[in-house]
């Protein structure tokens, strides 16, 4: 039964990303463009897991919990480079 | 007891992902910045913090638990409000003029 939901689940994860990446390509200012890789990065990590899950393989947990590190840390020096000016004072 | 699991961790991933569309396309809806930060902030988490957990639980019953789903979460729910406040404060920089009165 999981075998059959999980390409469902991966699609519409799928959905979800492209769904994104329109308003990245899209977004009128930098906030909702920096906004809309956060979703992505979250998003993305998702989609590893079930795909971990489907093939039944835990490599992809460590490479979500890469994702999830980077992203943030990603984010984070987005915004304050949009508050600053500068990332390292 | 395994056709239970199974139907838990199937309810989990189709609430997961529901609740991760929905985040996506209010982000791609929304015609504001700060109404746009609510589906990404709340929903998408709430989301994938489902997804993770259907995991825990499936690599639970293969035999095979590991606890790295549960970090992913527990960080992910950590570290999402702090980038919501982030962009809100970056986008407040951006828009000065969104911003209220003191009272």
């Amino acid at each position: 039964m999981i075998d059959a939901v999980l390409p469902w689940v991966i699609a519409g994860f799928a959905l979800a990303l492209l769904l994104n990446a329109w308003r990245l390509l899209r977004g009128p200012s930098l906030a909702d463009r920096v906004l809309a890789l956060d979703t992505l990065y979250i998003n993305a990590l998702a989609l590893l897991v079930c795909q971990g899950m489907l093939w039944r393989t835990a490599v992809y947990f460590e490479l979500a919990l890469l994702i999830g590190l980077l992203g943030f840390i990603g984010t984070v020096v987005l915004s304050k480079f949009i508050l600053r000016g500068e990332i390292i004072e | 007891m395994t056709t239970l699991l199974e139907l838990a961790i199937v309810v989990l991933l189709i609430v997961g992902v529901l609740f991760a569309l929905i985040g996506s396309w209010g982000l791609a809806k929304f015609h504001d910045f700060f109404k746009r930060l609510h589906g990404p902030s709340k929903a998408t988490t709430l989301g994938v913090g489902c997804v993770l957990l259907a995991s825990v639980l499936w690599f639970a019953s293969q035999g095979r638990a590991s606890g790295h789903e549960v970090l992913i979460a527990f960080f992910l729910f950590l570290t999402a409000p702090v980038s919501a406040h982030l962009l809100v404060k970056a986008a407040m920089h951006l828009m000065p003029g969104r911003r209220p009165p003191p009272p």
